[in-house]
């Protein structure tokens, strides 16, 4: 995949879900950690922490109810369960388990949903979480994390089974570009400000993080200088990053791998709306599903990529 | 933590009526609520809690290797609080702020604002998945806690059900009992006519449980199925209880499909509690 770069050379990484699943594995030694998969942990990468420690993972089969209410009573143990899926299965089936169950009493339970998007490609609309950000973060007391990375995601796996209280991590399934090194630091809740610049703000999290990378350095040889924030937290919303971003550019351009309504353009929108009204535009999916076809077409054909970035830009800055 | 309270079968028939006359007193206070489902389930909560099953503290109520009861049916609310007060985690006298703005007896339970309660129920078929992860926990710990959960019978129509029962079947989770409260009526209509469950124990049997079938208004019965449950090895199991749904009170009891969410008006109460038997 190449996303559409073209000006900027990110080194090709890793999946998130293999970072996500690496780090887990990595993790495991500690006992309260107990994995519950939905027979995908071949595509998770969850089998990593199987195959080291059998008797703290269970496959409960395709049975995403079930696999959420198990995940709240080992929480409600005293476990730290996390269970994980395709984004769209996790969230969409179990909603109501993970509403019931998990949010309204606060069951320290980490859910982490890979294929997410539609960066998966080939097995279509059917398959791809495009409303999963606007489900999680409906729910009180809920962090949603959207890593841009391999190493970010290792470093948010990491900062997920630290904090206590229910968690939502969005993983994807194609290889992703390098922006951060291992060690970088990453905290929940904190946008990383990756380049900085007066005239606009990007603010991205997931596979749009490179891609606004690649924007900044095409609105560069205009004479364009963008601030690009890696808000990999939708929830909580670093509002403090978006207030500065509102005084200190003159429009804000919020780029995402999700339907428009109730993701990481609304989230920023309601702080900027009260905080200090500001030039806005969006890169999203919009209000439609999409078709399958090669991931770098999908994306080309729904309007994610560093040129559509670079025109949501031009738009917020004419007035 | 307490092992028995009683075996004597007369205080645990006293205690019935304790139970059955505090939650037609709260649901009445309240002006709303489900006396009946809550009603059906005495004798069996009668048993677990006070009959030398379930081993709890109210002292300390989470101590982890106390044995869990989750009231998965959590509009019996009314009915799990009542034997919450019984066994001592509050005063009695609060069941009558049942469903008021601020008391911790809310419609359904609420497991962070009462202690006793150990899961937060109310969306239906979700207490048996609650209750494997419980199972499971004991089991990677090396705990020797069991598990028990109830549902109701119209509740028992949710998909989820069926999945924590294949799966609690299939990995022989035998810290685990069912305790299936089965009035036979759901809001509307009779859970026959609605969606039947039969032939159940053939069913539940299917999925790798063994199961046993009781009056589950028989306190002599209901203790016999808790003893065999508790010496079941291998399996998790199933106590299919056959309830009357507001056992106890005509009213109720003469057209369940009436009563489903609804308290006894203020004006039939007496006769209610007379017809219970009720302790004063």
């Amino acid at each position: 995949m190449s996303f559409g770069l073209t000006r900027i050379d990110l080194e090709e990484g890793a999946p998130t879900r293999e970072a996500f699943g690496e780090a887990l594995a990595e993790m495991g030694g500690d006992e309260r950690i107990v994995v519950i998969d939905g027979d995908v942990n071949n595509s998770t990468f969850t089998i990593h922490f199987k195959e080291k420690y059998p008797n703290r993972f269970f496959n409960v089969g395709i049975a995403e109810s079930n696999m959420v209410g198990i995940a709240a009573g080992l929480a409600g143990a005293g476990k730290i369960p996390v269970a994980s899926s395709f984004s769209v299965f996790l969230l969409a089936n179990a909603f109501d388990q993970i509403r019931m169950s998990v949010a309204f009493p606060n069951q320290n339970v980490k859910l982490v949903g890979t294929h997410a998007g539609i960066s998966i490609g080939e097995d279509g609309p059917s398959q791809m979480a495009i409303e999963d950000l606007a489900l999680a973060c409906s729910l009180p007391g809920f962090t949603v994390i959207v890593p841009a990375d391999a190493p970010s995601t290792a470093a948010a796996t990491k900062a997920m089974i630290e904090r206590d209280g229910p968690t939502y991590v969005r993983c994807g399934r194609p290889k992703v570009p390098l922006i951060y090194s291992d060690g970088d630091p990453f905290h929940i809740g904190q946008a990383n400000c990756i380049r900085d610049g007066d005239d606009v703000t990007i603010i991205a999290n997931g596979i749009m993080v490179a891609m606004a990378l690649d924007a900044a350095e095409g609105l560069a040889q205009e004479g364009i200088v963008a601030r690009v924030l890696d808000m990999h937290t939708v929830k909580p919303i670093d509002t403090e990053a978006i207030e500065r971003a509102a005084n200190e550019t003159r429009a804000i351009v919020v780029a995402e791998e999700h339907l428009a309504y109730g993701g990481l353009g609304a989230t920023v929108a309601a702080v900027v709306s009260e905080k200090k009204p500001t030039r806005m535009a969006y890169v999203n999916i919009g209000d439609t599903y999409a078709t399958s076809g090669k991931a770098d077409e999908v994306l080309v054909q729904y309007g994610l990529t560093p040129g559509a970035i670079e025109d949501a830009v031009q738009r917020a800055l004419k007035d | 933590m307490l092992e028995a309270r009683t075996e004597d079968p007369a205080e645990l028939e006293t205690i019935t009526r304790r139970l059955r006359r505090d939650i037609v007193t709260a649901t009445t206070k309240a002006g709303s609520g489900h006396p009946s489902t809550s009603l059906s389930m005495v004798e069996l909560v009668t048993v677990l809690y006070f009959g030398g099953v379930l081993r709890y503290d109210p002292q300390d109520p989470h101590n982890r290797e106390r044995d869990r009861f989750i009231l998965s049916k959590g509009h019996g609310s009314p009915g799990l609080y009542a034997v919450l007060a019984e066994a001592g985690y509050f005063p009695v006298e609060e069941l009558m702020t049942l469903r008021q703005l601020g008391s911790p007896l809310e419609g359904h339970p609420n497991m962070n604002r009462l202690a006793g309660v150990e899961a937060s129920t109310g969306s239906l078929g979700q207490g048996l998945s609650i209750g494997i992860g419980h199972a499971l926990a004991a089991r990677i710990d090396g705990l020797g806690f069991r598990v028990y959960v109830m549902t109701g019978d119209g509740e028992t129509e949710e998909g989820q059900i069926w999945e924590a029962l294949m799966f609690a079947g299939n990995r022989g989770v035998d810290n685990l009992t069912w305790i299936l409260d089965r009035n036979s009526y759901q809001q509307t209509d009779s859970v026959d006519h609605v969606e039947s469950l039969d032939p159940l124990e053939e069913k539940v049997r299917a999925f790798g449980w063994e199961v046993r079938a009781i009056d589950g208004h028989s306190l002599q019965e209901v203790a016999g199925a808790f003893e065999w449950a508790r010496g079941v090895r291998g399996k998790p199991q199933a106590i299919l209880a056959h309830t009357i749904k507001g056992k106890g009170v005509s009213l109720l009891e003469a057209e369940p499909w009436k009563w489903h969410g609804k308290p006894i008006p203020p004006a039939d109460e007496a006769k209610a509690l007379e017809e219970i038997g009720a302790p004063s």
